[in-house]
């Protein structure tokens, strides 16, 4: 069994004569584990699938199952606990609060947990040691650089351990240098098991990804396997 | 971290906002509290000076005569060729239920005397209690002796009399051992000797004309005490002065009112001063709040900040509301009062009020905000980041 399923998800903004069809009918299942990057041209609906799949905008049709879960069944309060539970976020503009210090960033999503303090703190310094800025814990998210903020972004998104990560232009601020860097680590994130879909235009990215996602106007014009290897993307560059 | 954490660093960042809605429920709540407590600062001195006036329950004998104007009070009828109360029965009032509350008792026999061929009215008075029951009294001179009489300022210049001359009343020779400074009373016309000399001179031995008591009456119950008196001298007609005061109580309870519709009108303003701050401040946040609803905070969570930011504020402003309130009426009471005698006290029932006031004006003011920031959709939140 698929451990994320999407049957025909459409989403329309507008009616009538002046809606526009974001995303039209999407299928396609990914098992617990895979690496499946999203690529498609600007305005091509990749952003919207993703937010869709983030539980964070309701389709206008189809249904969208994670774990058996019938996401969009649940009600306002629910769907947020299922973003917590399940889902990790790293935004390409990284988004971190910039008046909450690095540590207290990645500590951000245990905030609504019922855990004590300290055990907030080791877990946010385990996720922070594990993309390499232990030794800046205590910075303001302005004092660090771009690839560094990234790699918060990244230690926020895992700090709950949670089983999908979805990645929306990791690297789109980035340099090539940090981007590798920043890779792979998803990439051994993966490789631990989780399950991680990124939308990204890199093909340099997306030659760590296993599979391939091509959307087109907001439909599913190409899934492909990719060895994940980081050389076989040129053949896909848009 | 906890939401209160977050809510706390938003604070602290944004500094500008924050002290603009502190300053708006501190300048409500502040000047409530100064003028609730300039209120009751008046209201504690009209008490004051109600105990400090002396006598406030008259105790006259039961007669058919018209009333006079005594030290500009309104009084019953108080008659010099009456029936008068006897002496030996004021002891029962020593006995009445609220006897601990009678500061003084002051026994007063009056006659009509002929000094230097002018009528003049004599007073023999117990000067004991009338330390008590006069206080303003200033004797220039000393307080009588058995054989002398204290004169009031205007006696003394009708009958040319000074400390140390002498005068005859009844045939008895006397000396005024001290005249009274101005009263603007009746007072300034008496002549004063003790009770126990004006009864003699008087032929009215152990009886008197009238009495003064002085009464605590912040705690005590005035017209119970009148009451009971009025039992324990069936004979008497016992009366509680109150006109002194009724003017000022009206005028207070005009103040008040007013300070009311003040106070009202301020922490209008000030929730609105809140309102339109808070909703700025959502409002600049809303790609922070789609962060945070992106991360799995539920709608409640969010409320849960903005209320918690605004709890916060207005638990500074209460506090400090009250502090500032109590300092601007201390400041503030020689201007409005004019008496050096007032006092600000700590008042935790005011105090406890302000700090209720000001959580009830923050909080009320920020639920809309709050209810707005709950309903921002993350989606937009974030595009728009």
């Amino acid at each position: 069994m698929s451990y994320i399923r999407a049957e025909k998800l459409t989403k329309q903004y507008g009616t009538g004569d002046a809606a526009v069809t974001a995303v039209g009918g999407m299928s396609f299942n990914i098992q617990m584990g895979e690496f499946v990057v999203v690529m498609g041209e600007s305005g091509s609906g990749k952003s919207t699938l993703l937010t869709m799949m983030g539980a964070l905008n309701s389709p206008t049709a189809g249904n969208y199952r994670v774990d058996g879960l019938e996401v969009y069944e649940l009600g306002q309060d629910q769907r947020a606990d299922f973003r917590r539970e399940f889902l990790g976020f790293i935004f390409q503009s990284f988004h971190l609060i910039p008046y909450l210090t690095l540590l207290e960033n990645v500590m951000l999503p245990l905030a609504t947990v019922k855990m004590s303090s300290k055990k907030k703190r080791a877990l946010a310094e385990d996720a922070l040691l594990r993309v390499g800025l232990n030794g800046k814990s205590h910075r303001l998210p302005g004092q660090t650089s771009g690839g560094e903020q990234e790699r918060v972004a990244i230690a926020r998104a895992i700090v709950n351990e949670p089983p999908i990560l979805f990645a929306d232009e990791p690297s789109g601020n980035l340099d090539t240098k940090t981007t590798r860097v920043v890779m792979d680590l998803l990439q051994s994130l993966n490789e631990e098991g989780m399950t991680i879909v990124m939308v990204t235009h890199s093909p340099e990215c997306a030659g760590y990804a296993r599979r391939m996602l091509r959307i087109s106007d907001g439909l599913l014009v190409e899934d492909v396997p990719l060895n994940g290897s980081r050389g076989g993307i040129q053949a896909i560059v848009c | 971290m906890t939401l209160k954490d977050i809510a706390l660093r938003n604070l602290r960042r944004r500094k500008a906002k924050a002290a603009f809605v502190l300053a708006g429920l501190l300048i409500a709540v502040s000047t409530a509290v100064a003028l609730l407590g300039l209120i009751e600062a008046m209201n504690r001195d009209i008490q004051k000076k109600l105990e400090e006036y002396g006598a406030n329950i008259l105790i006259l004998p039961k007669t058919e005569n018209l009333s006079l104007t005594y030290g500009g009070l309104s009084l019953g009828g108080v008659s010099f060729e009456m029936q008068e109360i006897r002496q030996a029965d004021l002891g029962r009032v020593k006995t009445i239920k609220n006897a601990a509350n009678v500061a003084a008792m002051g026994p007063t026999v009056l006659g009509a005397v002929e000094v230097s061929d002018r009528k003049v009215l004599l007073a023999g008075v117990d000067f004991q209690a009338v330390k008590i029951l006069k206080p303003w009294w200033k004797v220039g001179g000393t307080v009588p002796g058995d054989s002398d009489v204290l004169l009031g300022a205007e006696a003394a210049r009708i009958l040319n009399l000074n400390a140390g001359d002498h005068l005859k009343i009844n045939g008895s020779n006397l000396q005024v051992s001290g005249i009274l400074a101005p009263t603007g009373s009746q007072d300034d016309q008496l002549v004063f000797t003790p009770l126990s000399t004006a009864q003699s001179l008087l032929n009215k031995q152990g009886r008197v004309s009238m009495v003064e008591v002085a009464a605590l009456c912040t705690a005590c119950p005035i017209e119970a005490m009148v009451s009971q008196i009025s039992k324990a001298l069936p004979g008497t007609k016992v009366m509680a002065i109150q006109q002194v005061v009724q003017g000022r109580m009206e005028t207070l309870s005009h103040f008040k009112k007013f300070s009311y519709g003040i106070s009202m009108v301020l922490v209008l303003v000030g929730s609105l001063v809140v309102l339109v701050t808070m909703m700025g401040s959502v409002r600049e946040r809303t790609g922070e709040i789609g962060i945070f609803r992106a991360m799995g905070f539920r709608r409640s969570h969010v409320i849960k900040i903005v209320l918690l930011e605004a709890g916060i504020l207005s638990a500074l402003a209460g506090i400090m509301g009250y502090l500032v309130g109590f300092g601007t009426t201390k400041a503030a009471l020689p201007f409005f009062a004019g008496s050096n005698g007032m006092e600000v006290l700590f008042d935790p029932i005011l105090a406890a009020g302000a700090f209720a006031v000001a959580m009830t004006m923050g909080l009320a003011s920020s639920v809309y905000p709050a209810l707005l920031a709950a309903r921002i959709d993350p989606t937009d939140a974030l595009r728009a980041l």
